[in-house]
This record gives structure tokens, sequence and C-alpha cells, in this order.
């Protein structure tokens, strides 16, 4: 067994045990520390997988973005060290038959497939390709997603502030 | 003949209706009495030169009065053959008619103006007449049995509005509620009729009917008695049921409750529709149909005659008892048509034996004017006294002399007195019986007799009985005056009164008769003496009894107390009729109808409606408002479809 | 690297996917359901670039959609929380069974 896979699995491991602690949890502020740790595995596993831009990106943005938004929404709507409201046991049951017979119909699907992998040559991925490639306006090229996704986002701030914002009482 | 110029007899009454009825109540209101007249005026005068041209202008053709068909136009086609037409069809019975019919709505009219006076719905008054005049009008023009029927409906609803003119009354809207739907009721036996005849002749025009239905070698006659139900031949029962519309109409027994009853209209109104024209119509009818009925299905004249007898004789015995002076000449009238009736009834096509044909006819035309007389001199002792009773009249001759001499000439009149106009038509009718039926011929003398009795105990009890007349109802100075209405009121008394004394010397023959061909009538006085005899016995009896007040006629009752007591009380038909419908109809039928509509019919309905409310609660739980629970739905259906479409469906 | 198969990888983003959904199943609170969904949509992420990197090597499509799942997962996170603060203030509650206005 390689370093690799050593390494590897404990990423594994620790990605799903913080992510079943972060979805089990009683306490909202420690589900978020856990949610937190899954991310970090998770862009781990990314370094692994060699892919250093993308695991950048996981961390600034899950890690230093939306996990503390997260964590800023918790404190201005919770009380600190307050429990849950727990599900009731009748919904845990529930949902973890549906979780569970989806996850076997999944699991089955995918050890029943032949992965064929392509005989095409490699291309690197690296920071610079995957630029060029996103800003390119032949063809393959993304920059229309790119200026898409950049409205959406404009967008969606401007949504934000609007839902957010406090109305003033009218005098 | 011009169709157009004809078909304005009909139409201006119906624009004077429309205007009436739309604008009458505030544009014209004192005046709407003159545009009601003025348009029937007009419409009588047309039907005068139309009959005229008809009699002596185009005439006979080979012997012949020939029915022209003056205007047709097609209304509803349901078939190439079969189609609803409104038309005029102009023969001598439908140019009698309208003469008649103008003529008396005319004489109504003008006698309102002056007996309606100051009534507060004037101008509906008018409008009603003119709506009942339209209709009577197409229903003598009708020249398709579907045109008469629905012009046949329209006079039952304009007979409706005017029998109950005085809503406020209770009685009145009730005597409109029945007379509507004692008609109706026979109208629906009219309406099978006509489905039966119409259905085997495949036609609706009456020429074509009757010419298919009386030709001996048409096929269609053969098909419609070869068909029989419960004994009698399709064409029997839709000739009686045919015969039964026309008995709604004309108050033949037993469908005659409606007609005392409707006297609770004004009494212009009564001498209008329910003595001279509309109840007519039955005669009318039959008179229509009549070839049918003569060479087709004798089986079904007979009934016509027995029921015309009967009704004759049941009406007279109960006018005798009667004290309300409407309703003893309500009593008449249904007499008087019975006579009419049985006289088409004992007739047969053709000839001299088309005699009783021809003798209604003439009797139907007398009749309408010493009835419509004899109605608006009531009116006119009603106006005066304010009461329908006889008790509170009597010794009015000096105060109301017109009205006393014209009432007097259409008493003698309707009894058969010559020369009188009743005399001639009755005579006829008597000659007609005795050719064919002993029985009918003995039954009608001595409901002549009758006639003759009971008129002239109304008339000596109004006119004569008391030295003085007293008026109960007033005290006013008003006995100082002469008793007269109106001249509006006293025009129409003295023509009709003219008319009872000089329509009897027409020869009717001569221009009516079963088959067109002209009738000419013999004057037999020794044939006469019987009847004039019978008829005298009757008026010296009632001038014994009622001439001058005394104890007699309640001795007389009370020695026949039964059949007196039964007479007044219209020998209990109401109430038969009210036992049959109240306990028998409705509780054998209506009550267990109601049961089932109410816990069969709705206790389906309300069942569904439990099934699906109950369904409803079942799975509203399923609508819990929890998103998560809808995202595991949402996931279940996802894997669902996942299995679906990649095990079952490739 | 390449001797971590693909199919463990697969399997560690199947079981990190239903886990978060059976977060989203179970939790009550408003912002742990986010949570649900923020690793819902880091398994996807897990699955682009092992598929990108193991079967589709010659293409930088599966990087682009992980960058783009990334900014719409930011995006989405935004507009939730802003959601979520509203209706606190409305409701002083994050608890989706007491949001039931609309209910029946």
């Amino acid at each position: 067994m390689s370093i690799t896979l050593v390494i590897y699995y404990l990423l594994a491991a620790m990605i799903l045990v913080c992510g079943s602690l972060s979805v089990t949890s009683g306490k909202i502020f420690r589900a978020a520390v856990y949610l937190l740790g899954s991310l970090i595995g998770i862009a781990g596993l990314f370094f692994l997988l060699e892919n250093e831009f993308i695991a950048a990106v996981q961390i600034v943005v899950y890690v230093g973005g939306i996990v503390v938004l997260i964590i800023f929404s918790i404190f201005l709507t919770h009380k600190s060290g307050e429990e849950m409201k727990m599900p009731s046991t009748q919904r845990k049951i529930a949902g973890f038959v549906a979780a569970f017979i989806g996850f076997f119909l999944a699991h089955f699907l995918i050890h029943h497939n032949e992965f064929v992998a392509t005989n095409n040559p490699k291309i690197e991925q690296s920071v610079m390709n995957i630029g060029s490639q996103m800003l390119d306006t032949n063809k393959f090229g993304f920059v229309l997603p790119f200026e898409v996704v950049s409205m959406l986002l404009l967008a969606a701030m401007i949504g934000a502030i609007v839902i957010a914002i406090k109305v003033k009482p009218k005098e | 003949m011009d169709g157009k110029f004809i078909s304005l007899i009909v139409l201006l009454p119906l624009f004077s209706f429309l205007i009436l009825g739309l604008f009458g109540r505030k544009t014209f209101k004192t005046f709407s009495g003159i545009i009601g007249t003025t348009s029937i005026f007009a419409s009588a005068m047309i039907a005068f030169i139309t009959a005229y041209q008809y009699f002596f202008v185009v005439g006979q053709t080979n012997g012949v009065y020939q029915k022209i068909i003056a205007m047709k136009h097609v209304w509803l086609q349901f078939s190439p053959n079969v189609s609803i037409d409104m038309g005029i069809i102009l023969d001598p019975i439908s140019v009698m008619m309208i003469v008649v019919v103008t003529f008396i709505s005319l004489m109504v009219h003008i006698y309102s103006l002056g007996y309606m006076k100051g009534e507060e719905r004037f101008s509906v008054y008018y409008a009603f007449l003119s709506l009942f005049t339209f209709s009577m009008l197409g229903l003598v023009l009708a020249c398709n049995i579907f045109q008469i029927y629905i012009f046949w409906e329209l006079v039952g609803v304009s007979s409706f509005l005017l029998i109950g003119f005085y809503y406020d009354k209770p009685s009145a809207v009730a005597a409109s509620k029945k007379a509507f739907i004692v008609t109706r009721f026979a109208d629906l036996g009219f309406l099978i009729g006509i489905l039966i005849l119409s259905f085997n002749a495949e036609t609706l025009d009456f020429e074509t009917l009757i010419s298919r239905l009386t030709d001996p070698n048409s096929e269609y006659l053969h098909r419609i008695v070869s068909a029989s139900f419960l004994g009698a031949s399709a064409l029997t029962w839709g000739l009686v049921l045919v015969f039964m519309g026309g008995a709604g109409k004309s108050a033949m027994f037993p469908l005659h409750i409606w007609l005392p009853d409707a006297m609770e209209g004004p009494t212009p109104v009564s001498a209008l529709i329910h003595a001279a024209t509309m109840v007519v119509a039955g005669v009318y009818l039959v008179a229509r149909l009549f070839p049918i009925y003569a060479l087709s299905c004798p089986a079904a004249l007979h009934v016509v005659a027995y029921v015309g007898i009967f009704s004759s004789m049941f009406a007279a015995i109960i006018a005798c008892t009667q004290t309300d002076i409407k309703r003893v000449l309500a009593y008449s009238t249904m007499s008087q048509i019975g006579f009419m009736m049985f006289a088409l009834g004992v007739s047969s096509y053709g000839g001299e034996n088309g005699l009783g044909y021809m003798a209604s006819m003439f009797h139907l035309f007398t009749h309408a004017m010493f009835k419509a007389l004899l109605f608006l001199g009531a009116g006119a002792v009603i106006h005066y006294v304010h009461s329908n009773e006889m008790k509170d009249m009597g010794g009015l001759r000096k105060l109301m002399p017109i009205t006393h001499l014209t009432f007097l000439i259409a008493c003698l009149a309707i009894a058969g007195i010559p020369p009188f106009a009743g005399f001639f038509s009755k005579e006829e009718i008597l000659a007609a019986a005795f050719a064919s039926n002993p029985v009918i011929f003995y039954l009608a003398i001595a409901t002549a007799g009758l006639t003759a009795f009971y008129m002239f105990r109304l008339y000596f009890s109004i006119f004569w009985n008391k030295a003085e007349f007293k008026s109960h109802s007033r005290h006013d100075s008003h006995d100082e005056h002469h008793g007269e209405g109106s001249s509006s009121m006293l025009i129409p008394l003295i023509i009709l009164g003219i008319c009872s004394i000089g329509v009897g010397f027409i020869p009717f023959g001569n221009f009516v008769s079963s088959d067109g061909v002209a009738l000419h009538t013999e004057f037999h006085p020794t044939f006469s003496i019987a009847p004039v005899l019978i008829a005298l016995a009757g008026i010296l009896l009632a001038m014994t009894f009622y001439k001058k007040e005394n104890e007699k006629p309640n001795r007389l009752a009370a020695s026949f107390k039964g059949i007196y007591t039964s007479a007044y009380h219209k020998f209990y038909f109401d109430e038969i009729y009210l036992f049959i419908t109240q306990k028998v109809i409705f509780n054998l039928i209506g009550r267990p109808a109601a049961w089932f509509d109410r816990n069969i019919v709705d206790g389906m309905i309300n069942l569904i409606g439990e099934i699906t409310q109950e369904i409803s609660t079942l799975i509203r739980g399923i609508q819990s408002g929890r998103v998560q629970n809808y995202a595991i739905y949402f996931f279940c259906g996802i894997i669902g479809f996942a299995v679906l479409f990649i095990y079952f469906w490739k | 690297m390449t001797e971590i198969p693909l199919q463990h990888i697969l399997f560690l983003s199947t079981a990190l996917f239903f886990i978060g959904v059976y977060g989203f199943f179970t939790r009550k609170n408003m912002i742990t359901m986010l949570m649900s969904v923020e690793l819902i949509l880091n398994s996807v992420n897990i699955n682009f670039i092992a598929f990108n990197k193991y079967l589709f090597a010659d293409k930088l499509d599966g990087i682009f959609f992980t960058i783009f799942i990334i900014v719409i997962a930011a995006a989405e996170a935004a507009v939730a929380i802003a959601i979520i603060i509203n209706l606190y203030r409305s409701h002083k509650s994050i608890d989706v069974d007491e949001t039931n206005e609309m209910k029946y």
C-alpha cells in the first residue's frame, strides 16, 4: 500500500467523519466547525489529485468565505451554547432509509459500471492552461459562462442585500 | 286576397300589445285605451273587408268555398316534409271566426273604456287584451297544427294574465293558477295528439294532414288505423287526445272546473275570453279537423257528442242553483259550448248530413253575440251594484232601462225564442240531433228548457224581484241617479243587442258548411213548436218563482234538498279534484318522489361529496407544509424513476 | 496518485452526497440545512475533479464545472443566508417547521 493511498484513506475518513458529525451534531456551532473540517479534507483531496488551483479555490471560497458567512449568520440568529431542536426518531429513520436506498443504488451502479479512460494526449491542468481556456473566446473557450456567472454573482449580491435589508417602519 | 293585408288583422293587436306593454304605463296612461281600441277597430274593419271579399268577391269555385292559403312562411324545418309554418288559412270557418273575434273584441275594448276607467293598471289591461286578441286571431287563422298549438298556449297565457288581473285578490290568483294548470293539463293531451297524428301522417300542415288522413286509399291512413293501442287505433287516440285539448279550453266535463273560477277576472274579460271567443277554441279545433273525425274515425266523434251533451246538461243543472250572476253565466257558457260540441258530434261530413257542423258553427256565431251581451250587461249591473250576488240585486229595471232591455234580448236569444238569434241556431242543432241520435235530442231539449229557466231566473232576480232597488254597499246619493254606465258602456250593449236580434236571419248555411257547399236549410215550423214551448214553460216557471220576492224558490230547494245542495256545490267536483290531487297524487306519487329525490338522488350526491372529503382529509396529511417532507417525497420519486429507467425501461 | 482507484473516490463522493441528503432531510434548523447542501455540492465537485483526472485527461471541462459550482454555491449561500436572516427577523426563529403559514 503506497503512502498516497494511505493519505487518501485518512483524508476520506476525515471527510466522512466530519461530514457525518456536521449533519448530526446537536450544537450548531460545532456542526459548522465539523463542516469546516470536511471542507478542508476535500481541499486536501484536491491537492492529492494534483489540482492545486481548485484546492486553493476550495479553501479560499469555502473555508474562507462560505463557512465564515455561515458562522456569522449563526452568531446573528443563535445564542451561544444553545442546543438545537433535534428531529424526531421517525424522521431520522425515514431520512436514513431514503438516503441509504439512494446510496445503495448509486454505489451499485458505480460498482457495475465500466469507466473507460480516453486515450487522447493529456493536457496539463496548470493554472495557466485553466486561465487561458477560461478566457478563451474560441471553440471550447469558457468566456461566455464566465461572464454569465459574473452576472449571476452580481445579481445574487444585490438580491441578498435587498432581501436582508432592514425596512424602516413608515412614519 | 292579399296575404299582407290580411296579416294586418293579426299584427295590429300585436303592435298595440307591444306599444302598450312597453310604453303604456309611463307614456300613454290614459291614451292606452284609445290606442288599443283604435288598433282593434282597424283590425275589425280589415276582417270585415276580408270576409266580404272571401264570401262575395272571390266566392265559390265549382259551388264550393275553397280553402285559401293567404300567406305561408316556413318557420321551423324539421325535414323536407315536416315543418312548422306560420301562415294564414282562409276558409268559411276561419273567416267567420275572425269576424266574431275582432267584433266582440272591439265591443269589449269600447266597453272597457268605461268599465275600467280609473283603474291603476289601465294600460296593462289593454296590453293584455291586445295580446289576447292577437293570439286568438293567430289561432283562428293558423294553417299548421303546430301553429295552432303555439297560439293555443299564448291564448292560455293571456287568459291566465287577465284572470289574475286583480292580483292582490287571493281568489283571483288562485283562479288564474287553476285555469292555467287545468288547461295546461289538457294541452298535454293536445300535444300528444298532435304528435300522434303528425308522426303518422308525416306532416303538420292542416290541408295535407286532412287529405292524408281522410283519403281511404292513403297509406298513411292505413298505417295509423292499423296501429292500435289499448284496443283503439292510433287515429282514435290521436283525435280523442286532440279533443281533450279542446275540452280543456272549452271547459267540457270533466275539465270544466276552471271556468267558473275564471270569473274572478274583470267582467269584460269574461265576456271576451270566457264566453265568446277563447272557450270556443275547442269547438273550432274540432271543426278544423272535422273531416278526419267524420270520415275516418266516427268513434272519436261519438266521444265528442257524449261529452258535449253531458257537459251541457250537467252545467245547466248547476246553473239553476248558483247565486253569483257571473257564475250562472259561466255555467250557461259551458252548457252552450256543450251544445256546439254535440252538434259537431252528431254531424257527419257533406251535404245534408253536415247539418250539425253548420249548426254548431252557427250557434258559435250567435252565442258569441248574445253571451258577450249577457256578460257586458252583467258587468254593467255589477259596476253599479258592486256585488256579484243575486240577493244584492233586484228591481233594477227602472234604474237601468237600456241594460235591462238588452239583457232581456240576450236572455230571449239564449232561451231560443223566435225571432232572436239563438232560436235559429238552436233549432238547427236540435234538428241535427233529432236526425241522428234521439237520446241526445231529448236530453238537448230538456237542457234547452233548463237554459230558459235559469236565464230568466237570473233576469228576474236582477231586474224584478224586489219592488225597489236598495243599495247594500253604498248609502250615498247614487240611488237618485239612474244607474246606467257611461256611453262607452252602453254603445256596445246596444250594438250587441241589435246583433242578437239580427244575426239569426243570416242564411248561415250558405256560407259555412262541412264541405264548403252551400247548405240550404229549411225552416220547419212544426218541428220548432216543441222546443219553443219548452223554453216558454221554463220562462214561465222562472217568472212564477222569481218575478216577485217570495218563498217558493226556498221551498222548492228544500223539497229537492239533496240535489239542490249538491248542484249548488257544483256536484263537488272541485272537492273531488282537490282530493285526487292533494291526497292521492301528492301522497302516493309526490311524496315518494320527493323522498326518492331527497334521500336517494341527493344521497348519492352527498355520498360522493363525503367520500371526496374523507379522502382529501386522509391525504391532506401529505400536504404538511414541511419542506423536508416534500424533499423526501421528491427524492423517493427520483429514486423510483431512476430504478424504472435503468432496469425496466432500457 | 493514480494508484488511488477511481471506485474509491466515487465511493467517497457518493457517501458524502448521501450524508448531505440525510442532513437535509433531518435537520430542522435552516442554517444546518444549508450546510448539508454545501456537503452535497462538494461531493459533486469531487466527482467532477476525479472524472476529469481519470477519464478525460485531455480536457479541462471538469475543472471549469467545479469552479462554476463553487461560484454558484457562494452565490446561493449568500442569498440563502439573507433569506434566513430575514426570516429570523419576522419569525424570531429559523426552524423550518415553524414557518408553515402556507400549509394546506
